[in-house]
């Protein structure tokens, strides 16, 4: 007994030591995915999407500045509760702890948004999350990275008023809001109602129960209100649901317009012919033809590391996937050109988060030309004013539907600072930039 | 204007209400049989849905591809009576259910895993789009052919419990475990027959929801929607299913439409549960469910 007592003790600080060495000199990035629960068939695409990216980089560039990234998944079910065991598990993992995270929901990012400056470790809520968070003076430890909740609402009206022939033209029309009954669908009712006020527009919001698999009572409302455009702010079932609904009650796909979230394959195909000619916005350029996802093909799947399978590559969510790991690379690479060659700690890639700049340049050594719109991050404005692109589902595939669009920081800027300042008051947060 | 609009929304609550009913039922047959509640039946119209459309995708004819899910179903009941039920026998209900929980997860698990979770396109040929005109009411020709299904199951579940032997051996069962096994009703058997019959009915409620829904996990959430139905319309009447649904269906589409501008919307999910209350209070034992009169 004693015999088998010593072997286990040997064999446990064996492989304590050979799981230190593992992450010693290496890059520790976290990777909180949702491949199960009622989310998994959008959860799963992007999750494939950012390990694959950083597997092609450790394969390719044998790491960042030749440094490994050492990357764990750990399974959120996108609920928060098990985000902030994940969170807690992994954020002094690696020689250096966690370099960031991306939460990958909004309740999710609001789980963990008062323990990251404690804990000294980013977030990146690329496209959701808390949209005042972009003010950098109060969340400087919060990057709503690329095209923040606000800022995507002032370029899908701005979509509309193109669609109606110029922002003049949206006086007096109807727009209904259906929306996701969460933290996430929730967040554009202030900019909406702001932006109604503004233009001109009636704005009816419609919000929709979770999961969102049975729609019929909210439709009935909507035609009887007969909208002109419906904004539909939905996530999982939900999109494809209610775009069936729409169709059962004789309303336009082509009319409808929906937000990133609502904007992939798995929400299109199981709506079938009654998602022909909807429309709906992405960080991303249509197609998958860049350089960046052949490296992807040619350095891990084509050596039978790919994640998912390779058909994948081209949806949406899977480039979404790819994105955010860009995000995360250049972020770590951006820092260690301050504190140089070794692997990051988080309050280091917050620095190089905060001081991202991806020029038209960059993008094109990324090999990302036309997949990404440029990036300029700082102290006071942690979205870094990404732009916007409009994709349209032509039955079978999505085409591309507008050039980039710029989002309207006149009317999102004071509202961002206005509550943030808010926010601020509340939690005793002195304004400003270190 | 105003009363075809108010009929629409009655007669779509009332369709959808159906939908329900035929998850409901599910849970109905096995707590009559056993006394058990099931908190897998959701689980298991995932896992007959996932398994369907992906032997179809597969090249499997349809008639085929149901043939053998049901196949599977029966697999799946005589495991579950193997190693699940037959070490429960005579343990408190409360256990059976836990039991029953555990088994959602590892279902759920199981379909993924075994399958994947992607979303999966199910075309049974039936137009989803199509509409009758009542009026100036639109009332969807698919909710009205899923209600049909759904009542058919109900006529020939209501005959098998009402007229044959093992449906009457099944309602000894779940009167008196000890009892039934004393006159010589074999236990295990009636366990299996039960939870392959709610087999069936999870495969047909999975093709429902899977033509309307794309076969995805979502589609098991959908047994959050049968509890209130299954509280109202008492958990051992067949028939109770199918009037809790309506109940629950209607209920909810009104409220929605009615209530829900006054109260910030979205009630839809909470309001059934409401009403359930409200039955617990006054029939504790739902509309058509039996009163349980205990000696003291």
């Amino acid at each position: 007994m004693r015999f088998i007592d010593l072997l286990t003790k040997v064999v446990f600080v064996f492989m304590t030591f050979t799981f230190a060495l593992a992450l010693a000199g290496e890059h520790f990035v976290p990777v909180t995915v949702y491949r199960t629960g009622p989310y998994a068939v959008t959860g799963a695409p992007a999750a494939n999407g950012i390990v694959d990216y950083l597997k092609m980089i450790n394969a390719r560039d044998g790491g960042i500045g030749g440094i490994k990234i050492a990357y764990e998944e750990c399974e959120t079910a996108y609920k928060p509760d098990r985000f902030i065991e994940c969170y807690e598990r992994l954020k002094n993992k690696g020689e250096a702890g966690a370099t960031l995270f991306h939460p990958f929901g909004t309740g999710l990012t609001y789980s963990v948004i008062d323990r990251v400056p404690d804990d000294k470790v980013p977030l990146i809520t690329m496209g959701y999350g808390r949209t005042d968070a972009t003010d950098g003076r109060v969340f400087p430890w919060v990057f709503p990275l690329m095209v923040n909740y606000w800022s995507l609402s002032t370029a899908k009206i701005k979509f509309i008023g193109s669609l109606e022939g110029g922002m003049d033209n949206l006086k007096g029309l109807k727009i209904a809001n259906i929306y996701h009954d969460s933290a996430y669908g929730r967040e554009t009712g202030p900019v909406l109602k702001k932006q109604s006020e503004l233009y001109g527009f009636e704005l009816a919001q419609f919000p929709v129960a979770h999961p969102g698999i049975d729609q019929k009572a909210t439709w009935l409302n909507i035609r009887r209100y007969k909208p002109d455009y419906i904004i539909l702010r939905g996530w999982g079932v939900m999109n494809s649901t209610a775009l069936k609904e729409a169709a059962r009650t004789r309303f336009p796909a082509d009319k409808i317009i929906g937000v990133t979230w609502s904007c992939s394959e798995q929400d299109t195909m199981p709506a079938g012919k009654a998602a022909t000619g909807y429309r709906c916005s992405r960080m991303t350029g249509a197609g998958s033809d860049y350089p960046v996802f052949k490296d992807i093909v040619k350095y891990v799947h084509d050596k039978g590391n790919g994640t998912g399978p390779i058909e994948e590559m081209t949806t949406h969510l899977y480039k979404i996937g790819v994105l955010s790991s860009i995000l995360t690379v250049e972020s770590i690479r951006t820092a260690m050109q301050k504190y140089g060659n070794k692997p990051m700690s988080g309050e280091e890639v917050r620095w190089g988060i905060e001081n991202l700049n991806i020029d038209e340049a960059r993008i094109a050594a990324l090999g990302a030309t036309g997949f990404i719109s440029p990036l300029k991050v700082s102290c006071e404005d942690h979205e870094g004013q990404g732009k916007v692109k409009f994709a349209r589902w032509n039955g079978t595939e999505f085409e591309s539907a507008s050039d980039w669009i710029e989002t309207d920081q006149s009317i999102v800027r004071p509202m961002i600072e206005a509550s943030a300042a808010a926010y601020a008051a509340d939690n005793g947060i002195s304004i400003g930039c270190n | 204007m105003d009363f075809w609009f108010f009929l629409e929304v009655l007669i779509g609550g009332l369709l959808s209400g159906v939908m329900y009913s035929l998850v409901a039922l599910g849970f109905v047959l096995i707590f009559k049989a056993s006394g058990v509640f099931n908190f897998a039946q959701g689980a298991m119209v995932l896992f007959a849905a996932l398994t369907f459309v992906r032997l179809v995708e597969y090249g499997v004819p349809m008639i085929g591809a149901a043939v053998l899910t049901m196949i599977v179903m029966v697999i799946l009941a005589i495991v579950v009576e193997r190693l699940v039920l037959r070490p429960l026998v005579n343990q408190d209900l409360i256990i059976l259910f836990m039991a029953t929980i555990g088994l959602n997860y590892f279902i759920e698990g199981m379909a993924q895993t075994v399958w994947d979770s992607n979303v999966h396109v199910l075309d049974l040929g039936i137009d989803e789009y199509a509409a009758f005109e009542v009026g100036q009411a639109f009332i969807n020709k698919f909710d009205v052919m899923a209600a049909g299904v759904a009542g058919a199951l109900v006529l020939v579940l209501s005959l098998f419990f009402q007229y044959t032997a093992i449906g009457r051996a099944l309602r000894a069962v779940a009167d008196d475990h000890q009892g039934a096994l004393s006159v010589g009703i074999p236990l295990r058997h009636i366990w299996i027959y039960v939870w392959s019959t709610a087999g069936l009915v999870a495969l047909v409620a999975g093709l429902v929801w899977g033509s309307k829904l794309g076969v995805q996990f979502a589609i098991s959430t959908v047994a959050l929607k049968a509890i209130p139905v299954l509280i109202i319309g008492g958990f051992t009447s067949i028939p109770g299913a199918i009037i809790g649904g309506l109940i629950v269906g209607s209920g909810e589409k009104l409220a929605e439409v009615y209530l829900g501008p006054f109260v910030g919307g979205a009630i839809e999910n909470w309001f059934p549960y409401m009403l359930a209350m409200v039955v617990l209070m006054i029939r504790p034992q739902g509309i058509f469910g039996e009163k349980i009169i205990e000696r003291v």
